[in-house]
Order: structure tokens, then C-alpha cells, then sequence
């Protein structure tokens, strides 16, 4: 289960509402390497994973990225919530608040709603890791990418530590791997899966 | 920065060397300088939270203890910029 915790990971204060900024962001809350993949990615992935190690890790970075979820929906909340009906007509964001006002709804930049097919579960362990270790790194370019985009530094901090934090967490699932590895056998880590296969003569 | 802001500044400072150290210790879990450090921090962040809650309201429900009024539902959301 969870228990919230009512603060955000990290601060988020931003004066000047920008609605073009606000359509790129919300791609880290609803797009391909957004924090909803993230956190689904992560929490969903464990249920298959054998060692209890890395289930764990998943579990702590599946949640500490709901966290992250948040924040990304609480700056595209703030940049978007004193918007004047002339400003959301120049800015392009007309397209977006026809459907949703100024809500902040899952979707990509490019306005495809959000899909479990950002993500996958495939229930081998070797195969999970390296989608998680990809996942990190994807995010990690789409934040840079984002920085390329920003002036104002409310909007440019909170960025820059989810970003720190996917470097992070790309670190933990490389030690991770490692771990499950270890649990394998050495010669062909791909003999069995661990998570599906039962044969007695498999080393685990 | 007001009291209240420094306090739930230094909250969010401690919770996340937490958070750092718990992802450390998950790959590391017989770091014993980590756990040292973790223990410490552990401490520190629950005596401010208490702390916290005391002087103005609950970030999490274990700390919402009320008597006339409904803390917990009262607090100030964090997307508006209030809790952080």
C-alpha cells in the first residue's frame, strides 16, 4: 500500500504562467518517457521479478517517480493556471483546452493520449532491467531536451533535479542488474528465467 | 523564507537524502557508514515533521491528530505552492 506524504519532492514555485512550455512538459506526465511509464513501468515490472533485492528497488524507485509524477503535473498546473483566453489563443493552446480547460490530463506533446504501450512488463528479468535502464535514460534526454527549451529558472530548477534523479536511478538498476546476474548462472545468463522457468538442475 | 517555509525546506532536505540512501542501501545493504547516515537522518526528519505538524499542520495522516477542525483536510496543497 501508500501513504501520502502532503509536500512535493522538491519545490515548485512558478510566477509567470507560459502555456508553450506547459504543452512540452506535459509530455514528462503523459508521453512516451514520462513519469506515469515510469511509475507503472517500475511497480508493475516487480510482481515477476524473483529477488526480493530488486523487487525492492523497484518498488522504492516506482514510488519515488509517482513523486515526480506530481511535480511534472504541479508545473504544468502552474504554468497554465492564470492563463487569460487571449494568451491560450496565441500560445497554441487552444487545442488542448477545448478538450480539457486548463485540467492537466495525460498526454504526449505531440497530444497522443497517454498508453500502456509506453512501457512494458515482459516478465523476464534480464530483458525487464534493460527496458528499466533504457526507460531512465530516455527521460534523462527528454529533461535535456526540455532544459533547451526554458528561460525562466522557477520552471528551470525543479527540471533539473528530475533530471539528476534519472541518472540516479539509472545507476540503481545497472547495480541492480548486477545483482540479478548474480543470482544466474554465469556461464549463459539466459539459460532459464528465473521468474517463469522451474527446472531443477537451473542454478539460482 | 518565513519559519514555516525554512521548516518544510529542511523536511524536504532530510527526506531526501532518505530517499538517496534508500536506493544506495538497496544495492548496498551492508554499507554500515550508509545505514549510520540513514539512521541519522531518519531520526531528524521525524522529529521535524512532528515538529512541523505541532506549529502548523500534517503532511502525512499518522501526524493529523485533531480536535476542532479537521487538519489534515485543511492543509494547503502542494501543487498550489503551498507545501513546499
Amino acid at each position: 500500500m501508500w501513504s501520502y506524504e502532503k509536500r512535493l519532492q522538491f519545490p515548485v514555485n512558478i510566477k509567470e504562467p507560459n502555456a508553450k512550455l506547459a504543452q512540452v512538459i506535459i509530455s514528462q506526465y503523459g508521453g512516451p518517457d514520462g513519469e506515469m511509464g515510469a511509475s507503472m513501468r517500475y511497480l508493475s515490472q516487480r510482481y515477476s521479478m524473483p529477488f526480493k533485492e530488486v523487487a525492492g528497488l523497484l518498488t522504492d524507485i516506482g514510488t519515488e517517480e509517482l513523486g515526480h509524477l506530481e511535480m511534472v503535473a504541479t508545473i504544468v498546473h502552474q504554468l497554465t493556471r492564470d492563463l487569460s483566453m487571449e494568451e491560450i489563443e496565441k500560445s497554441g493552446f487552444a487545442n488542448y483546452y477545448v478538450d480539457h480547460t486548463i485540467g492537466v490530463w495525460p498526454q504526449a506533446a505531440g497530444g497522443v493520449p497517454f498508453n500502456a504501450c509506453e512501457f512494458q512488463v515482459k516478465g523476464d528479468i534480464i530483458t525487464d532491467l534493460h527496458e528499466s535502464m533504457a526507460a531512465e535514460q530516455k527521460a534523462r534526454s527528454t529533461y535535456d531536451n526540455i532544459l533547451r527549451l526554458i528561460k525562466d529558472p522557477d520552471v528551470c530548477e525543479p527540471i533539473k533535479f528530475l533530471r539528476a534523479r534519472e541518472i540516479v536511478h539509472y545507476q540503481r538498476f545497472g547495480e541492480a542488474l548486477r545483482i540479478a546476474q548474480d543470482h544466474l548462472n554465469s556461464r549463459n545468463f539466459y539459460a532459464f528465467n528465473p521468474g517463469f522457468d522451474r527446472c531443477d538442475s537451473c542454478e539460482t | 523564507m518565513n519559519s514555516e517555509e525554512k521548516m518544510l525546506h529542511d523536511i524536504g532536505i532530510a527526506d531526501f537524502v532518505l530517499t538517496d540512501l534508500m536506493l544506495y542501501l538497496d544495492t548496498h545493504p551492508t554499507d554500515r557508514n550508509a545505514m549510520e547516515y540513514f539512521n541519522h537522518y531518519a531520526r531528524i526528519k521525524t522529529q521535524m515533521e512532528r515538529e512541523f505538524s505541532r506549529e502548523y499542520y500534517p503532511l502525512r495522516k499518522d501526524l493529523a491528530e485533531s480536535n476542532k477542525e479537521w487538519r489534515w483536510g485543511n492543509a494547503p496543497l502542494p501543487w498550489e505552492g503551498g507545501c513546499n
